[in-house]
Parts: C-alpha cells; structure tokens; sequence
C-alpha cells in the first residue's frame, strides 16, 4: 500500500501543475507551472521504472522547453493579454 | 539493530526533518530573502544527508557481500550530492542577485550593502 | 529494511506537494522560481532513495543528469528575471 502514495501524489501533482499552466496570466509563472509539469512527469517516468525516458524527459523539459518558452517571452510581452 | 542500520536510520531522520523545516520556511516566511535564506540551505543539507544514507548503505553492502554494483551505488549517490550541493549554492546566489536587480527590496532589513554598492 | 526507504521517499512527496502550495501562492516571481528549486531537489533526493528501493543500480544516473540540467533551467530563468537576457 504504502508503494502506492507516492505515484498518487505524484499524479496529483501532475494534474495541480498542468491545471496552473493553464491559469495563470503571467507568462513566467506559467512558464515555470510547465517545468513543475515536466519534472514531476520525469519523476513518474522513474517511479515506473523507465530511466532512459526519464532522462529524454528531464533533458528536454528541463533544459530545451524552459529555454525556448524564455526566449519566446523575452521577444513579445510577458502579460497575456498586454499590448495590442 | 546493527550499528549501521542505526547510523543509516540517523542520516535518513536527519535529512527528512531538514528538509521539512526547509519546505516550512518556504511556507511560513514573510519575505523573498527570508524564504531564499531558510529554503536553499536547509533543503541543500536534507538531501545531501539523505543520499549520505544511501551512500552508507552501499558502502556496508559492498563490505558484507562482496558485490562490487554496492560500490557503484555509493559512488555514484556521492557523485549526485557533490553536484547538489554546487548547483545548488550558485543557483540560489542567481536568483537572489536577479530579484535584487529587478527591483525587489528586503522588506526589514536595515542596512543593504549592495544597494549601496551600485550608487 | 525497504519500508525506511519508501517511507522516506513518501516523506518527500508530501514536501514536494506543500512547495507547489507556495508556487500558486507566490507574489512574484522569484518566489516561484525558489519554489521550483525546491521542488528539484526534493525530486534529486527521492530519485536517488527511489533506486536503493527498486535495486537497480543503474538508474541513480538519471538523478546526476537531472540536477545539472535542472541547474541550467534555473539559471536562465535568473537571467530573465535580472534583466541581463
């Protein structure tokens, strides 16, 4: 039983952060809720016992998707909903 | 109960309660360096007192079995504090110098040096 | 002798789901970005007891490779956040 809490929580978690990337209005925060979502997946990847996913995962969520969403911010506004 | 599943136990005790007053801090704190002050160094010290169990007990593995992926274990669970303990220093030193030039103040603090510093 | 590790490893899920609390609460955001630091290296600490308790050896790798990687993340977040990007 008790091998089980941890996956729980950690699917939990998943749908707390994938649920916060949609809601919040300031882009970095959202960006930030999408690598929560990403490191928790990669967490899941491992409970399940899937190290080379995992380590794809972390590669990419962690360093690649962050990057690419910062640069995306840094060229247009950091706001939804600003300018125009 | 052997000695080193006492020592074992201690680390484990030690690194979970750190981490808790570390994730309480993070909770309970008024301000950003506060929470910055009690969060990096006290979750730092947990994990790294977590993985000092896990490296205690490979290292008694490999001393009463003879199993030479024990060592492998220890070395590589050191290798993952070592780098924990790096990286976790310099990114907290990043965050606190990138609120502070982005205009977040302390909000008790008497005296700030490095405010003065850019004057 | 595995009940400890697993405990612990639940121990740390629980402290991981009372950081996400301050990532929704946080006025702004360097506090989100602690609170993500946080997160990380409580899943550092939990991947490497997750691999005494599944007894593979191998898979403490991917803790080494997620906490440098997790270390750039952080840093290029800090330099938006300074203003130096």
């Amino acid at each position: 039983m008790i091998e089980q809490i941890p996956q729980i929580l950690v699917l939990l978690g998943l749908i707390v952060s994938a649920v916060l990337t949609f809601h919040f209005k300031d882009l970095l925060a959202a960006t930030l809720a999408a690598g929560l979502f990403s490191f928790l997946i990669s967490l899941e990847f491992y409970i399940l016992q899937a190290p080379d996913v995992a380590i794809s995962q972390a590669a990419i969520g962690a360093g690649l998707t962050t990057a690419i969403f910062i640069i995306a911010i840094r060229a247009t506004k950091r706001f939804e909903g600003e300018g125009s | 109960m052997t000695v080193v599943e006492i020592l074992i136990y201690t680390c484990l005790v030690i690194g979970v309660v750190f981490n808790s007053l570390g994730v309480l801090g993070l909770l309970r704190f008024p301000d950003l360096y506060t929470r910055m002050h009690a969060t990096t160094k006290a979750t730092t010290f947990g994990s790294i007192f977590t993985s000092l169990a896990v490296v205690v007990y490979g290292l008694s593995m490999f001393f009463s079995q003879n199993a030479s992926q024990y060592l492998n274990l220890a070395i590589h669970a050191f290798l993952a504090a070592a780098f924990l303990a790096f990286t976790n220093a310099v990114s907290a030193h990043a965050i606190a110098r990138a609120a502070h030039k982005s205009g977040i103040k302390p909000m008790l603090a008497v005296v700030d040096r490095l405010e003065e510093a850019k004057l | 002798m595995i009940d400890v590790w697993i405990l612990a490893v639940f121990c740390l899920t629980v402290l991981m789901a009372f950081a996400v609390v301050r990532l929704v609460l946080g006025p702004t955001a360097p506090d989100r970005v602690i609170a993500l630091d946080t997160v990380n290296t409580l899943v550092i600490a939990s991947m490497i007891l997750l691999g005494v308790v599944f007894q593979e050896i191998i898979i403490v790798d991917v803790a080494i490779v997620y906490g440098l990687l997790s270390f750039v993340s952080t840093l290029y977040i800090a330099k938006y956040i300074g203003g130096e990007l």
